[in-house]
């Protein structure tokens, strides 16, 4: 597809259908029309996304334990728990890891758009080893990081050759396997990052470099007055979904340590409390409580950043 | 003068840097998955070469014993059924809200507007119950219609496209006598063509790697997709990494294959996908 198309999609505003002369009848049929096109997505939608929602609010206030008939009222019990007892509030400093690598990983892509966005040789092969680690399937990432991070596994191989002997056990202490799976997901995360500011920093007109150049700015000035304002919204946008992503890590600490010495993430104990232990109510009080941040989260973010391109109609 | 040549050399430093990074976990991979079990057992060390680099082994026993012909046919139906699902929803969506004026749209708007705020893996809980009183429990039909259901980028991209065809073009079809259907199929949706491979690309990519909705939701053995008979290799094979590897390495080989061919357009779906 063209670029063309592409802004004409932005910028186009249609005018409404000139209203044709209608009958009764062909108004009512023109009435109907849209609804057939829209009962499929909007039964979609209702079921398996407002349906649970309500549910789980539902839920959250109950004992139930998803199988038996009978639930009680337990009124705020279950939220209660949440926020008091250790254990399941723990879960929320594990994001703190996952936090720390997104800033880490912010940067990261941040400097590697910036400099691929200039001439660089063999620049589509540095864009293409950045970005593939995105496409690659989560457990097949687990395996390959597992066995990377072995004792006497890769890391310590590599490490050897540079004379330095550890016999760490990567994955055997609690701040040391939290750091060890941000760090995945940094490997894993990075591209799709990269790929989003380098779309930005390519929608800037060149001619901005030239006459910033003629002026004499160097390349950090270019950045920092040309580049930064530029990507602006792609960057808050970037910040708010590594929040809810932080928040929201399930995959890797899953498959590649189910969750022990201390990288339970929230998400992987509500899997837990729900499917394993049978806790149905305390799950959904636990569920209804990530919606409400994430929720605030974006709410924040949209109250800093007004965001004029996500307009509907 | 120096002082460019010298940042040129650090860049360009870094970016050997990152692609060290990158490949090293993976090639690491590569080569331990055609090790012999004899040469995995002398411990060679994670970085000495495969004895025999047309070893194919180990990956005759993973794709044989770990049942991936199944995986790879189940992950096919489920990518077919769903990606033309999403398709079909999303352009349909999308044609229906910008070509009509009908009551409630505003609320309909907002309903897919909020639902796009809603992360799938936090209402996870309540959505097992509904899927499972609807009876699709342990079937294929339960990822189906969950990636169906909820996906809202799709929705987006296909309206980004919507309003860049000309309303003339509706117009004089129905001065034509063609009706909204007719339009849709005849005039709309073969215009999508770009939209459409975007959503194909992204969507197809995201079900192919999804591994969270298939493990909660298709449980049975013979079941299994790619992520989860991939994530199954780590009990019987839980010390033979070299199985392990080639498993891994198969379920890697078709996207990396996707990635050199269409690599392009996976760069701009995902930018359009992500950003809307």
């Amino acid at each position: 597809m063209t670029d063309t198309t592409q802004k004409a999609a932005v910028e186009v505003i249609p005018a409404a259908p000139a209203p044709a002369p209608a009958t009764r009848r062909t108004r009512l049929r023109r009435g109907v029309t849209p609804w057939l096109f829209l009962v499929a997505p909007l039964a979609l939608l209702i079921t398996f996304t407002y349906a649970p929602i309500v549910n789980m609010l539902a839920y959250s206030f109950t004992d139930w334990d998803g199988v038996s008939p009978v639930l009680h009222y337990t009124g705020t019990e279950n939220y209660q728990e949440v926020f008091t007892r250790p254990d399941l509030f723990e879960v929320f400093w594990v994001s703190g890891y996952y936090l720390a690598a997104s800033a880490v990983q912010i940067v990261l892509a941040l400097y590697f758009a910036t400099v691929l966005s200039f001439n660089v040789r063999f620049r589509n092969f540095f864009k293409g080893v950045l970005f593939f680690p995105y496409l690659i399937n989560g457990v097949a990432i687990g395996f390959v990081f597992l066995y990377f991070f072995q004792d006497g596994g890769t890391l310590d191989s590599v490490l050897s050759l540079f004379g330095v002997h550890t016999d760490h056990a990567w994955l055997g202490t609690p701040a040391s396997a939290n750091t060890s799976l941000a760090g995945v997901s940094v490997w894993r995360y990075l591209g799709l990052n990269f790929v989003l500011f380098l779309g930005a920093i390519q929608s800037i007109p060149g001619e901005l470099y030239e006459a910033a150049e003629l002026d004499g700015a160097g390349r950090w000035h270019q950045f920092r007055y040309i580049i930064a304002p530029g990507i602006k919204p792609v960057l808050t946008l970037t910040v708010i979904l590594s929040i809810s992503g932080s928040l929201s890590v399930f995959e890797i600490p899953y498959i590649m340590t189910g969750g022990a010495t201390g990288t339970e993430t929230f998400v992987i104990q509500t899997v837990n409390l729900a499917f394993r232990f049978n806790k149905t109510g305390l799950a959904s009080a636990a569920a209804v409580v990530l919606l409400l941040i994430i929720l605030l989260v974006t709410w924040v973010q949209r109250r800093l950043v007004p965001d004029d391109k996500v307009d509907l109609v | 003068m120096t002082r460019r040549t010298l940042t040129r050399a650090l860049v360009h430093l870094s970016l050997l840097a990152a692609t060290v990074v990158v490949l090293l976990p993976l090639v690491v991979v590569l080569l331990t998955s055609l090790k012999s079990e004899k040469e995995m057992a002398n411990t060679s060390g994670a970085l000495d070469l495969p004895d025999d680099p047309l070893n194919f082994h180990n990956y005759v026993a993973a794709f044989q014993d770990g049942g991936m012909l199944s995986a790879f046919t189940n992950t096919g139906i489920i990518l077919l059924v769903s990606v033309g699902g999403t398709v079909l929803i999303g352009s349909m969506t999308a044609y229906a809200i910008d070509r009509f004026t009908f009551r409630f749209k505003k609320l309909v708007v907002a309903l897919f507007l909020t639902a796009a705020l809603v992360p799938g893996v936090t209402t996870q809980v309540a959505t097992f119950q509904i899927v499972n009183s609807l009876g699709m429990f342990d079937s294929l039909w339960a990822p189906i219609v969950l990636y169906m259901g909820t996906d809202i980028v799709s929705i987006y991209i296909f309206l980004q496209f919507v309003r860049s065809i000309p309303i003339s073009l509706d117009e004089s079809a129905r001065l034509d006598g063609a009706n909204a259907f007719t339009i849709y199929r005849k005039i709309i949706f073969p215009l999508l063509k770009p939209a459409t491979a975007t959503v194909v690309i992204v969507k197809g990519i995201t079900v192919y790697n999804d591994f969270y909705i298939p493990f909660l939701y298709m449980p049975s053995e013979d079941l299994g997709v790619i992520s989860t008979s991939l994530f199954r290799f780590k009990g019987p094979y839980a010390a033979h990494w070299e199985v392990i590897s080639a498993g891994a390495v198969l379920v890697i080989l078709p996207t990396l294959i996707v990635f050199l061919s269409l690599q392009r357009f996976i760069y701009n779906g995902f930018m359009r996908g992500a950003t809307r």
